[in-house]
């Protein structure tokens, strides 16, 4: 509950300004329900919540729930590569083949439309970006409870998936094998159907709460960075997915009606349907790495203790990756039969995208030029991010390059190149976000010792796992096979070990975060000095967020932050107005039932 | 192809560390070579951020006594000097990437011509004299156009040794060209393709796009022939022994045409039953129960989702036109030889009533042009009667299936021998 002075306090700063929007006040953590509930009553409080917190908390625990599986699925695939021959969890060959094959497409499906789509956006996004606006809420709360919960169903499609006769036509559903293929493709593309609404929803969302609440003050170039990349993903999860819902709708005729328009025995294109997939899927790549990428920029400046270096060139940058994102599908076809014309204006368009993705990396490392450099738990994920994107924007030039992306096209330099960018980069990133938002989300601090140890284990791990695939690529291994030459044995196994570095890196970051929740120190209100609007509330934030609309200053100037031992944290030297006392009430802990 | 077995010393393929397979076609020099100048490029950037990054980190850690100092916000000189430049570069690698891409994509005019069938899980190279091969044979220093297609589903052929990859789609035909510069040292066909090490025992041919079940089985080798020695090849391809067995032709369609890849004979159920002793017997289909009889077999070959055997998943290609009468006759005279009703199998083709598509005692490729088209640099072309000997004694045929390909056939075939001899003068 709120304290007699604090309230006070409000009271003045309302009094001084009436223009400043007051909220009602209610004291209590969102986490926390009112002493009294039933269980059920509990349980109701969050599945029908219209707080856009529990919602990304929902999402939270979902993704990782989705991550998980799909790491077993990773697992898996890589086990059963840990021989040359099919065969380490079957006899039978085509038992071994079904089930590698079942496997890495289940890895992809998972990954890509239940963990790394929504990651980003749906959880942190939706935590912080009405936060960032100073703002109680989204835009349109029940559709964003709406959102979650087509994100469930969708899931349960995936479940009905695996639990009826699995999925093996690689994440892409390629036709026309995914039109003649006995597995159940149906429920699959069901699933993904409903998943792009999920996506849909939270873009349009978003699109519309940047447009329409920023508060006084804050004008386009004075918004943080995280809010540019979720923007920008925002307008690309609006325009693309819809292509991709058309897709499959088209593809659910041909399978169940015979309806010939991908199948080249019932008169239809199989190309045509590559270029409407990646139509979709090229800019949901974007979708995936722009969130990230905006999350680097609220990291690098805030434990640099920097100015972004930049700013504009960053946010445009992110606009620029957007559109032009939408113009380059065809660079996943320069194999497929499509015209040399057409393989020549994708190849131009493809090289295009990497300079805007350099000139990010540029201004990151320009931002930490003369800072204070924390090496805390989230910087380290931020710069492993920088080591690894770099890597993984890099290698995108082979195979932009037409001559040589021919040799390389579906071979194993493409998983690694996309495994840079989609998981050394993005979730590196969600993770980097993840730990410099946790005390803000949950009101607990972690352990930075295991933190940063785990975060070295992610980092080695994960290079083990996917450099020595490049070389695989490079020497001809394709993709998708359940079997390799002998020569290829030794990359091979060194790529499954760094799986399990990687496997206990992963579950060593769990354990810190979780650990944390029962734990761990309580957590400051500004625990990094950061000077953008979230971190003005309490830690764990109330229902309300903010008890009154907070003053909107520069989001990267640190200089009013001094960092106060007792505190634990940062306070501001000139602290808002409702910021009486720095020992503001500290909410109850995070729910544990 | 190293001496060395990488699978004795688990480091010898990374100790040597060559990037590439060894180059074999006209093509990949240029393309190795923009490869490595990228791979330059790229490590120059990349220990020129990371090392920036860890001067940065060494030089501005967060320590007692240590605070940031104000720089400025931005520098639109520098943000332009570091857009400017890489956009220099991109745009270079853009140039060279189109102008090799073009080479690879434009197949030279009078380039020797093989139909290539892909379906799963399984390669068909058809040569002009109508030979049909799991593998693929060209013949050294010559252009050679593969114009694709496939039966069922995206497959996509691709040999690292020679960078060229393309996919294979149903309901279009897609072309590929090269020009094979070493030839293949030797080849066994007998040697399973994907128990091979990388490039040995031929070139890996690959399928690239995923095509379900056997798709990392469905590799092929390229088998180079030395200059002439393609031309004695392929006739003996060709030629069916009047004496030879009609059920070892089904057992040559078995092993050759991707029979063998879902039907064992051994007894095994794989991804189709087996073919021992199942004709004559009564099997259980989703139609109802039927006996293997001929027609029936004839029907799973031509229309194979008519009737699916219980216990399967119908996934079989139909060989609707790919297979002759006489062929599907061979493979029903092999299952026969392979079931209780083996003693009712004719000894030979003069039993069965004569070679398929041939009339008896002739030369099977009569009439059919098998010289690699007109830009061959031989001089002559060669008569078609001469390179095909019909009065070859039996055991050729079996010595042709084990060739060495470098050393050409002397002695035994003097006709051969001399248009070897027109086609290196």
């Amino acid at each position: 509950m709120i304290s007699q002075s604090r309230e006070h306090s409000l009271l003045q700063a309302i009094a001084e300004d009436p223009s400043r929007k007051v909220f009602i006040p209610q004291g209590r953590s969102y986490l926390a329900n009112p002493p009294g509930m039933t269980f059920w009553q509990a349980v109701s409080s969050w599945a029908f919540t219209l707080d856009h917190k529990r919602i990304g908390v929902m999402y939270l625990c979902g993704v990782m729930s989705a991550f998980l599986l799909g790491g077993i699925f990773a697992g898996a695939v890589r086990l059963e590569l840990w021989n040359g021959t099919p065969g380490l969890f079957h006899d039978n060959v085509q038992q071994a083949q079904d089930f590698y094959n079942q496997m890495f497409t289940l890895h992809g499906a998972v990954m890509t439309f239940l963990f790394i789509i929504p990651s980003i956006p749906a959880a942190l996004g939706n935590i912080f970006l009405p936060m960032m606006l100073g703002a109680k809420d989204v835009a349109f709360p029940r559709m964003n409870l709406a959102s979650f919960h087509l994100w469930c169903i969708g899931a349960v499609f995936f479940l009905i998936t695996l639990l009826t006769s699995g999925l093996d036509t690689g994440w892409t559903f390629y036709t026309p094998y995914s039109t003649s293929t006995q597995t159940s493709v149906i429920f699959a593309t069901m699933g993904v159907f409903i998943l792009g609404f999920s996506s849909i929803f939270t873009g349009l969302n978003f699109v519309v709460t940047v447009n329409t609440m920023r508060p006084k003050g804050m004008t386009w170039f004075k918004m943080p960075l995280f809010m540019w990349g979720i923007y920008s993903t925002a307008i690309i999860q609006v325009l693309a997915t819809p292509v991709l819902a058309i897709t499959l709708v088209l593809l659910m005729c041909e399978r169940l009606m015979g309806i010939g328009i991908f199948d080249p025995a019932l008169g239809g294109d199989p190309v045509l349907y590559q270029h409407f997939f990646w139509f979709y899927s090229h800019p949901a790549v974007y979708i995936m790495i722009l969130p990230g990428m905006a999350i680097i920029s609220e990291v690098i400046p805030v434990h640099s203790r920097k100015h972004i270096f930049g700013y504009t060139f960053i946010a445009y940058s992110s606009v620029a990756i957007a559109l032009l994102g939408f113009l380059v599908w065809g660079h996943h076809m320069f194999t497929s039969t499509e015209s040399k014309l057409a393989a020549v204006i994708f190849s131009a368009l493809t090289f295009t995208v990497s300079i805007p993705s350099a000139i990010k990396v540029f201004n990151w490392l320009t931002t930490m030029y003369k800072g204070s450099i924390h090496l805390t738990t989230p910087m380290c994920y931020a710069l492993a991010f920088i080591v690894q994107f770099t890597i993984g924007g890099l290698t995108g030039l082979f195979l932009g390059t037409l001559a040589t992306d021919i040799h390389l096209h579906d071979t194993y330099f493409v998983v690694a190149h996309f495994h840079y960018v989609m998981m050394g980069s993005t979730l590196i990133a969600f993770l980097a976000g993840l730990f410099h938002w946790w005390p803000k989300m949950f009101g607990k601090m972690y352990s930075e010792l295991w933190g940063r140890i785990a975060c070295l284990l992610v980092f080695i791990g994960f290079n083990t796992t996917f450099f020595p695939q490049f070389i695989l690529g490079t020497r001809g291994m394709p993709r998708r096979y359940a079997a390799y030459k002998p020569e290829f044995q030794f990359l091979h196994q060194l790529s499954t070990s760094g799986y399990v570095i990687l496997g206990v890196g992963f579950s060593l970051a769990a354990a810190v975060l979780i650990y944390s929740l029962f734990r761990g120190k309580k957590a400051p209100d500004n625990p990094w000095g950061a000077a953008t609007l979230e971190w003005k509330c309490c830690s764990p934030p109330t229902t309300a967020n903010f008890e009154i609309q907070p003053w909107v200053g520069s989001p990267y100037v640190y200089d009013d932050f001094v960092y106060d031992p007792d505190e634990g944290g940062y306070v501001e030297v000139l602290p808002d107005l409702h910021r009486s006392g720095k020992t503001a009430d500290a909410p109850a802990a995070p729910v544990t039932h | 192809m190293s001496p060395v077995s990488p699978m004795q010393i688990p480091l010898a393929s990374f100790g040597t560390f060559d990037q590439f397979r060894d180059a074999a076609s006209t093509g990949a020099a240029a393309i190795d070579t923009l490869y490595f100048w990228i791979l330059g490029i790229c490590a120059f950037f990349f220990f020129l951020i990371v090392a920036v990054l860890v001067a940065f980190i060494a030089r501005y850690y967060a320590r007692p006594g240590h605070v940031e100092q104000h720089t400025p916000h931005h520098d639109n000189r520098l943000e332009a000097l570091w857009s400017i430049i890489p956009s220099f570069i991109v745009v270079a690698l853009f140039w060279y990437g189109v102008l090799f891409y073009l080479d690879l994509r434009t197949p030279p005019e009078n380039a020797y011509e093989i139909q290539v069938v892909a379906k799963k899980w399984n390669w068909s190279f058809m040569y002009p004299n109508g030979v049909v091969d799991p593998n693929l044979h060209v013949p050294a220093d010559r252009d050679v156009r593969l114009v694709m297609s496939s039966d069922d589903v995206l497959h996509s052929l691709y040999v690292p040794a020679f960078r060229v990859k393309m996919d294979v789609v149903p309901g279009r035909y897609s072309e590929l060209w090269f020009n094979a510069t070493t030839p293949t040292e030797s080849f066994d066909p007998a040697i399973d393709p994907s128990t091979t090490g990388a490039d040995e025992n031929g070139y890996d041919l690959f399928c690239t796009e995923y095509c379900g079940q056997g798709h990392s089985a469905m590799i092929a080798k390229v088998v180079v022939h030395k200059s002439g020695t393609f031309e004695t090849w392929l006739a003996e391809a060709a030629r069916i022994d009047p004496t030879s067995s009609p059920a070892e032709l089904g057992e040559k369609i078995w092993k050759q045409r991707g029979c063998s890849q879902c039907h064992s004979v051994d007894g095994k159920a794989s991804t189709g039953p087996t073919w021992q002793g199942t004709y004559g017997t009564e099997q259980k289909t989703d139609k109802g129960t039927v006996k293997v009889d001929e027609n029936y077999i004839r029907e799973s070959i031509l229309n194979p989702m008519a009737q699916i055997r219980d216990g399967f998943k119908g996934v079989m290609p139909s060989y609707q036109g790919q297979l002759k009468d006489a062929e599907i006759a061979a493979v029903i005279y092999y299952m026969k030889k392979l079931s209780a009703e083996a003693d009712s199998v004719p000894a030979t083709w003069e039993d069965a009533g004569g070679v398929p598509g041939q009339e008896e005692g002739e030369g099977s490729a009569e009439g059919v042009d098998t010289s690699p088209g007109d830009g061959l640099d031989a001089g002559e072309p060669i008569p078609a009667e001469e390179q095909t000997p019909a009065d070859k004694p039996d055991s050729e045929e079996a010595a042709a299936e084990k060739m060495d390909v470098e050393e050409p056939k002397t002695g035994e075939q003097p006709e051969t021998d001399d248009a070897e001899t027109a086609t290196e003068s």
